[in-house]
């Protein structure tokens, strides 16, 4: 039996299709993967991504917390920010990849993937017993709509008194949103495009989704399912846990390692991680645009003169640049930019090149 | 959805329509809808002889790529060229110019295939 989010019965009525998804029976398209796909490109889309997971972290000792599990340096985030971050297991692969964002002093909410709620629970869980910062998984009674698309902030506008042309990006703020209390906007986002990430408490969600689809009409606003969300994230290079990272793949394979802070105060994983790095990389993820014509799809080979050397991560056509696309972990002496590869098609070798990511540059 | 009467069905989700000994084969309404947009038609079958249930190509859409099976015996005699610059007429005219291959029956071998209410039946419709 599959879950389902708050706006289940909204999805139905809208006519999307709708596929199990993490657990979840999720809208995959409500029109077209591209009609979607291109309108947050150049209006806006509105996204129901409740099956995130949502933990409450807070108290004083919540920030000793965070830094533990993660690689990303919270000690450094202002309130009213938010961090791209990981967590690594001990081996130094990802458990996964999470946004964590500062609400106010002493208070942070960590957004995990879906499909390791469970899991991270667990883990940051088994973690905290010895720190003993106050832990709460919310994901069950929050709601998460985006809102996204250069045409997004003028929907989303309408319905707080904050400023929105004074966000930067990942920045957030908690408060009133279309009469809903206690309610975190966020400009986080998984798309490229300027998003409005808008967590709200369930009773909520059909009432703003329904005021959000309305004010966006006028915009060229459309609902956009999970198809679309996939080829956006492709477009822009960011990584899906499951396909492009998991419990074996570095941050530093990965291409995180921006995001991981080896100088900051020790975490879970830090060690294996800063050996790897004394070691050296013998694989990296890489991105790749097919120079023939064909489209990559996750298990994919990918050869280099004719002998396979890794497999596709992530794939699929860009919409925008209408050429195969993805991403996968090849020798290092391949990863560079300009490397030619091989991805093998139904038994076809098919030349493509290593990009450097995103592949749509702004 | 749309299922023509007068055409024939296969639970692969191909339509056929039979003309004397030429048939002409697609995908239903349905599967262009399970699929979504479809962005590249390949076959690479042309004047191959195909027994029934044998690949003549493959459809891509953005999010899948799915085998095309062939519904008879039969020679592929003619692929549309139109989809090769506009793969999306699957989508948009699955049955008109969203056609794929014509093929020339070999033998009248369509005991498997499903008239307009069975292929409804089947799916579900």
């Amino acid at each position: 039996m599959s879950l389902r989010t708050p706006l289940y019965d909204t999805h139905q009525a809208l006519g999307a299709k709708l596929i199990p998804f993490a657990g979840y029976d999720m809208p995959v398209r409500y029109t077209g993967d591209v009609q979607e796909h291109m309108a947050v490109r150049t209006a806006a889309g509105l996204f129901d991504v409740s099956h995130m997971g949502e933990f409450i972290i807070r108290g004083p000792k919540a920030l000793a917390l965070i830094q533990q599990v993660t690689t990303n340096d919270a000690s450094k985030l202002p309130e009213g920010k938010a961090q791209y971050s990981c967590m690594p297991n001990r081996e130094g692969g990802i458990v996964d990849d999470v946004i964590v964002y500062h609400i106010r002093e002493d208070q942070y909410m960590m957004v995990v993937n879906a499909s390791n709620i469970e899991k991270d629970w667990n883990w940051v869980s088994a973690h905290n017993e010895s720190i003993g910062a106050e832990l709460i998984n919310v994901s069950d009674q929050t709601s998460l709509i985006a809102v996204s698309g250069p045409r997004a902030e003028e929907v989303v506008q309408q319905f707080t008194d904050v400023d929105l042309s004074k966000l930067g990006t990942y920045e957030c703020f908690k408060g009133v949103f279309d009469g809903a209390e206690k309610t975190l906007v966020a400009t986080t986002g998984y798309t490229g495009e300027r998003t409005f990430e808008i967590f709200l408490y369930n009773e909520h969600a059909v009432r703003v989704w329904n005021d959000l689809l309305a004010a966006g009409q006028s915009v060229g606003l459309i609902p956009c399912g999970l198809g679309a969300r996939d080829t956006l994230r492709l477009e822009m290079g960011y990584m899906l846990y499951g396909n492009d990272i998991n419990d074996t793949t570095s941050p530093l394979e990965a291409g995180l390692g921006w995001i991981t802070k080896l100088n900051k105060a020790p975490f879970t994983g830090a060690e294996a991680i800063f050996a790897l790095k004394v070691q050296g990389l013998s694989r990296k993820l890489v991105a790749f645009e097919l120079i023939d014509k064909g489209i990559p799809r996750v298990g994919y080979e990918i050869a280099v003169n004719g002998e396979v050397v890794g497999s596709v991560c992530s794939g699929s056509v860009s919409p925008v640049l209408g050429k195969g696309i993805g991403m996968g972990y090849v020798p290092v002496q391949y990863s560079a930019e300009g490397s030619e590869l091989e991805i093998i098609i139904r038994n076809k070798p098919l030349k493509a090149v290593v990009v450097k990511a995103p592949f749509l540059k702004r | 959805m749309f299922f023509p009467d007068e055409l024939l069905y296969t639970k692969d989700h191909e339509w056929v329509r039979i003309e004397g000994d030429t048939a002409t084969v697609g995908i239903t309404d349905f599967a262009q809808g399970e699929l979504g947009d479809i962005v590249y038609v390949e076959i690479e079958t042309l004047d191959q002889l195909i027994e029934r249930g044998g690949l003549f190509g493959t459809v891509e859409a953005v999010k899948t790529v799915s085998d095309l099976y062939m519904p008879l015996n039969g020679t592929v005699t003619e692929v549309n060229e139109k989809l090769a610059a506009s793969p999306e007429l699957v989508n948009t005219d699955p049955y008109g110019d969203g056609w794929m291959i014509k093929v020339k029956l070999e033998d009248g071998s369509d005991s498997d295939l499903l008239s307009a209410a069975e292929y409804k039946k089947m799916i579900g419709a």
